[in-house]
């Protein structure tokens, strides 16, 4: 903007607020001594063209699938295709998914989505000791390949692309899907999807773990490797900001703590002796949509400019595929209470428009109930339908980016920028995100931010409804899912019958092979498939990894 | 001088969810109680373990992932099993509130499920735990 214009917007502005604003007050004096975001970003009454700064529309803003990207990665946005409805899913036995998948396609959802039990993300099968009272709880028993073919049973797999969320094992399940696709006659060269296969963010927030931070590095290094050749249209990495926020951190922590554990990856990649435009086009991510409306909005345009400008200048990546930053978005569990869980309806609503608004490839909607259980039939249809909604009947799907260019939205994204910059820098000080890790920092950021927010809502200094403002004295019981309790002994039992019908002989040669393998530098995925069709069971193949590799404690700070 | 109250925060079972504990923990501790946190992945064995161990007066267990009904008990079992039955233990996370009678009759003192604030949990435990003489 031209100097003199700017100067006469910021005058005419300053009377505004001194002939207009200040005299309102002694009316309607603020509400609050401070108007903030739920991160505590502080926001201005009023956001004007001089909040540009010095914006620069092509260079900062531009077209969609034109670099920085802010407006966007596809050029037509969700004029030529809407986002992928894809509701995060999983409970009980593989038979009792199965039929939620089918169910959750013939109510529209568009690709599917899995949540494993416990056990399973922990690298534990369902007879483990350490699984008791924990099987089909959180999320779907897998043990071995038959509970993978039970799951997609029906399930067309070269039509119907699949995110797998699993980190530790992410290997593991990946094989298990390979495998079955090819029992279907579905090639890996056909099959499409994802593996979360995130471990810098476990270590950070999410906290399954199973092996120390460098040999899990070196397992999702081989997982890249091996896609980047095999599995074309896989996305080798859902590199993830969701649990970061549910650990409690701020909407740019979130942006900054990703965006570095990207970096972390890219980097690992390259020291592989990969290349960059080889690999960078599969890297995905995976956003938070929190309940405060524009700061998410602000966070994902920011989000895509700022990896835009590292893949291209700090990683000199050529291909523009390896610039852009595609994301699915799971709206705040965190936001949700356990108190008039109806007004999780509301909530989910606001955080699935934000995601829509900030230009998301995929969304799941969390379900009203879910503060209580996994969610029921109702609940996840009603979930469903707030995304359709949205895409068919709100109109906000008819342009693309359609707050680009609000004086609001351009400053606060600009903000976003800025100061998740100054996070990745510390890191960058620090010697790198592994090293950030190992020293605790962003640990140690995030349970700052979540006991400053306790404290915040404790006080009311952040409003909570139905929590800390317009409580009420009598609690409506919620029905809620409650998991079978002989799936336990169903799955375990099941398992015995793998076992005992396998080849146990073939199940022993390809774990010593594993082993073998895994004490030198090949790349493990041949060996992880190989025992996969033999029916190992995930424990098998993790125990292997442990033996080899060691396992990493949780250090406990707070 | 009576020595202070200390407690155990612990993470019991695969439970990955530790944003809860760790701001109970810390405001336990500005609050002027000695806290000793587990870490996460804990079993009951190495719960009580580290109770007794530590000499606390109380154990707090944080779980959202289902599995209360298994493991809270059983902590309560093992430790009257160890002669350590006269430390209190005490819950919270996600735990539907049709379990919490249970829990109650099976020795969990009190439930503090998700919108309970730090305060509630300090007043109790400055209301129903002694410290050991």
């Amino acid at each position: 903007m031209e100097d003199r214009k700017l100067k006469g917007n910021v005058k005419a502005k300053e009377s505004w607020e001194k002939e207009c604003y200040r005299p309102s007050l002694s009316q309607s004096p603020e509400r609050l001594s401070r108007f903030s975001t739920v991160s505590d970003l502080e926001i201005d009454k009023l956001y004007s063209p001089e909040d540009f700064g010095r914006l620069d529309f092509m260079r900062d803003i531009g077209f969609p699938s034109q670099y920085p990207y802010t407006r966007g990665v596809q050029a037509s946005m969700y004029r030529g295709r809407l986002w992928t409805m894809r509701m995060f899913s999983g409970f009980g036995s593989a038979e009792d998914t199965n039929r939620r998948y089918k169910y959750l396609l013939s109510q529209g959802q568009t690709g599917l989505s899995v949540a494993f039990h416990y056990p399973t993300l922990m690298g534990y099968d369902s007879d483990s000791p350490r699984s008791k009272g924990e099987v089909g709880q959180c999320g779907v028993a897998i043990d071995t390949l038959k509970d993978m073919e039970i799951l997609f049973d029906g399930i067309p797999l070269e039509k119907v692309t699949t995110s797998m969320t699993i980190n530790p094992p992410a290997a593991i399940l990946l094989a298990m899907y390979i495998a079955v696709a090819e029992k279907q006659g579905v090639s890996k060269e056909e099959i499409g999807g994802t593996i979360q296969n995130d471990m810098l963010k476990e270590f950070i927030a999410q906290k399954t773990f199973m092996l120390p931070p460098r040999p899990s590095v070196r397992l999702i290094v081989d997982t890249v490797e091996f896609c980047t050749r095999e599995v074309p249209k896989w996305n080798t990495i859902s590199i993830s900001g969701y649990h970061i926020r549910e650990a409690g951190s701020t909407a740019v922590q979130e942006l900054a703590f990703t965006l570095a554990d990207g970096i972390g990856y890219v980097q690992a990649c390259i020291e592989r002796g990969l290349k960059v435009d080889d690999f960078a086009g599969r890297l995905s991510f995976f956003f938070n949509s929190h309940i405060d409306f524009f700061e998410e909005i602000a966070k994902y345009r920011a989000a895509r400019r700022i990896w835009a400008k590292i893949m291209r200048e700090r990683f000199k990546a050529q291909n523009p595929r390896s610039w852009m930053l595609r994301f699915h978005t799971q709206t705040a569990g965190c936001s949700l209470t356990a108190q008039q869980p109806y007004n999780n309806v509301i909530r989910t609503t606001m955080e699935a428009l934000a995601a829509v608004l900030g230009g998301t490839q995929s969304l799941h909607t969390n379900s009203l109930d879910e503060v209580y259980a996994v969610p029921t039939e109702m609940a996840a249809t009603i979930a469903l339908r707030t995304q359709q909604v949205i895409a068919e009947e709100t109109g906000v799907t008819n342009t693309i980016d359609p707050l680009g260019g609000s004086y609001f939205v351009e400053a606060l994204t600009n903000k976003m920028e800025e100061e998740a910059l100054k996070y990745i820098n510390k890191i960058d000080e620090l010697g790198g995100i592994v090293r950030a890790i190992e020293l605790g920092y962003p640990q140690q950021e995030i349970a700052n931010a979540a006991y400053a927010y306790q404290k915040q809502v404790e006080r009311k200094e952040k409003i909570v409804v139905g929590v800390n403002k317009y409580q009420v004295d009598e609690e409506k019981p919620l029905e809620y899912l409650k998991i079978d309790p002989e799936v336990e002994e169903k799955q375990i039992g099941r398992l015995k019958e793998v076992k005992r019908t396998r080849n146990n002989a073939r199940v022993q040669a390809c774990l010593a092979e594993l082993k073998r393998a895994s004490k030198g530098s090949d790349n493990l995925m041949p060996n992880i498939l190989a025992a996969v069709k033999e029916y190992a069971s995930l424990q098998e193949i993790c125990d292997v990894f442990r033996e080899v590799f060691g396992t990493y404690r949780d250090p406990g700070m707070f | 001088m009576e020595r202070k109250i200390r407690i155990l925060i612990a993470k019991p079972g695969l439970d990955g969810h530790d944003r809860g504990a760790k701001v109970v923990a810390r405001a336990l501790r500005d609050a002027g109680f000695e806290v000793v946190y587990t870490g996460l992945h804990q079993t009951p064995e190495q719960i009580v373990s580290a109770a007794i161990q530590e000499d606390v007066d109380a154990v707090g267990l944080s779980l959202l992932s289902g599995a209360h009904r298994v493991l809270f008990p059983t902590v309560v079992e093992l430790l009257r099993k160890q002669q350590s039955g006269d430390i209190l233990v005490f819950g919270g996370g996600v735990i539907p509130r049709d379990d919490i009678a249970w829990l109650k009759e099976q020795g969990i003192q009190a439930v503090f499920t998700p919108g309970a604030s730090t305060e509630d949990i300090i007043d109790w435990v400055k209301s129903n735990i002694r410290p050991k003489s």
